[in-house]
């Protein structure tokens, strides 16, 4: 069987910056990989490229073997947004029947995906008068619809309470099990050690693509987030130029995220 | 396009309208309190010989005017919000056709501007006499086709608003050079050569004269059908340019 995502030489522009430079990795199918990078480091235009909604300079994108956006695959994929993307004038409910008609789903599939979400007693609720984290729990309740066989997650569980986080990362593996891919984004390194695999990118460019184990090993510790720091420090030392200085210090505020 | 999810998408607009409890409220007032306004503005006008009482024949316009200037302005807004709140990229992620989304706002808010067609005619027709050779049937079929243009030039116009404010400016540019030339302040007829040309080029002109064969014929005259079908036809090559306005991949 082909692999979930294979991306080959992916290059992207906006204006004159390259967001993404020549981006190559597989993402195999029934697995929880992780997309870490500090923001700006062109984790969501990678997901947005494999969606199938970014203007793509060159390189290609097949996602469960078709060219990125195929028509044939808006039924397979489902997509989360990093900025919650529901009507705000609508109730969660009536966000979540929406969406599930869209995929010819009816009112029991919708109100699954809000139970999954954990939004059950919020379901008659308007988007509107929901806090942060719970507007974000709607928008992937719309995205868990339909039983995409791809799952593109940007930053699922940010701002969510912790046991809720669990539970999610709970129900992400159980997807995994059932056969769904998953790809999910976060910039908090605590998630990277629940995923399968994970690849870190940082300034358009992947600094590693591996299990969480061999992440370790190859950095010899067995912290995730100092293992990130010495494979961007390697890297640095290897290529050398005064330019990416500046960016290390950009990666370790960005660290200070909780 | 799929008629499953054009009447699941008819149905959401519908249902974000009806949470809004104030812009229908406004809906439903606003056309009557402004032809309030217009029938004590015209009361001691005294009507020319042989001719209609000027509140008849402005009242007849500005039913027209009503459901197309209201249903651009709501239809921008709302089409806006669908940009820029990430809705839209979101909604071309998924099996929805864009015509389903299209037809869906054409449909949902023609349905709106029918309701506000009706009580405003009820209210020209029965409060204040309005007078009219042809039957109100035909004004509030015109009215509502008048509506449904509105909402296709701010679907389309949404396209070029990336703020709430830049939105709210294309309505002096769409629609107030078409009411001010559709022959409602100057005969058509009376204008400069050059005028009456632009005129003819914007769609407005032709549901005002359509309006116009009703108030002055007892049954639907050709050149009203003509004119309706202009009309039409200029709603379905709005639609159409604002289909290649959404795109599925951006920068």
């Amino acid at each position: 069987m082909t692999a979930a995502i294979e991306v080959r030489d992916l290059v992207v522009e906006r204006g004159k910056r390259r967001v993404l430079n020549s981006i190559s990795t597989t993402v195999p199918r029934g697995s929880v990989t992780g997309l870490l990078g500090p923001s700006g480091s062109g984790k969501t235009t990678l997901m947005r490229a494999i969606v199938g909604v970014q203007i793509v300079r060159s390189g290609s994108v097949l996602v469960l073997g078709q060219p990125a956006g195929a028509a044939a695959l808006r039924r397979k994929v489902g997509y989360l947004t990093q900025a919650p993307s529901v009507y705000d004038d609508l109730t969660v409910r009536e966000n979540a029947r929406y969406f599930a008609a869209l995929y010819g789903y009816g009112a029991t599939a919708a109100d699954a995906a809000i139970r999954d979400v954990g939004l059950a007693d919020a379901a008659g609720q308007l988007v509107a008068s929901l806090s942060g984290g719970q507007r974000s729990r709607a928008s992937l309740a719309c995205a868990l619809l339909g039983e995409p066989e791809l799952l593109i997650l940007d930053e699922p569980t940010v701002g969510q309470d912790p046991v809720l986080r669990a539970e999610l990362w709970d129900r992400f593996h159980a997807l995994a099990a059932a056969g769904t891919t998953l790809l999910v984004s976060s910039h908090v390194m605590d998630e990277a050690g629940r995923c399968d695999r994970l690849i870190l990118i940082r300034e358009g460019a992947i600094i590693a693509d591996d299990s969480p184990a061999d992440v370790r090993a190859a950095a010899g510790t067995t912290d995730l987030e100092e293992a990130f720091l010495r494979l961007i420090q390697e890297r640095e030392e290897a290529v050398a130029t005064p330019g990416d200085r500046a960016g290390s210090t950009a990666v370790a505020n960005e660290r200070q995220t909780p | 396009m799929s008629a499953r999810i054009l009447a699941a998408t008819t149905r959401r607009i519908l249902t974000q309208l009806r949470h809004d409890r104030r812009t229908i409220a406004l809906l439903v007032v606003m056309p009557t309190a402004l032809l309030t306004l217009i029938y004590y503005m015209y009361q001691n006008l005294p009507a020319p010989p042989g001719a209609p009482r000027p509140f008849d024949r402005i009242a007849l316009v500005v039913l027209g005017l009503f459901p197309f200037t209201i249903m651009f302005l709501v239809t921008s807004i709302a089409m806006l919000r669908e940009r820029t709140s990430g809705t839209l990229e979101r909604l071309l992620t998924t099996p929805l056709n864009k015509l389903d989304l299209l037809f869906g706002y054409g449909i949902a808010f023609g349905l709106a501007a029918a309701v506000q067609a009706a009580i405003a005619s009820a209210v020209a027709y029965w409060v204040f006499g309005l007078d009219t050779a042809g039957p109100l049937g035909l004004v509030i079929l015109i009215a509502v086709t008048n509506a449904v243009l509105g909402v296709a030039l701010g679907l389309f116009c949404s396209a070029f608003a990336r703020t709430e404010f830049q939105a709210v400016q294309f309505m002096p540019v769409v629609v107030i050079p078409q009411s001010l030339l559709c022959g409602l302040f100057v005969a058509r007829d009376q204008m400069a050569g050059w005028l009456q040309g632009l005129s003819r080029a914007l769609p407005l002109t032709y549901a005002v004269e359509a309006l116009q064969e009703v108030g002055a014929h007892t049954d639907a005259t050709g050149r009203m059908w003509r004119d309706l079908a202009i009309v039409a036809g200029a709603v379905i090559v709005t639609l159409v340019l604002a289909a290649a306005t959404l795109r599925r991949r951006s920068g």
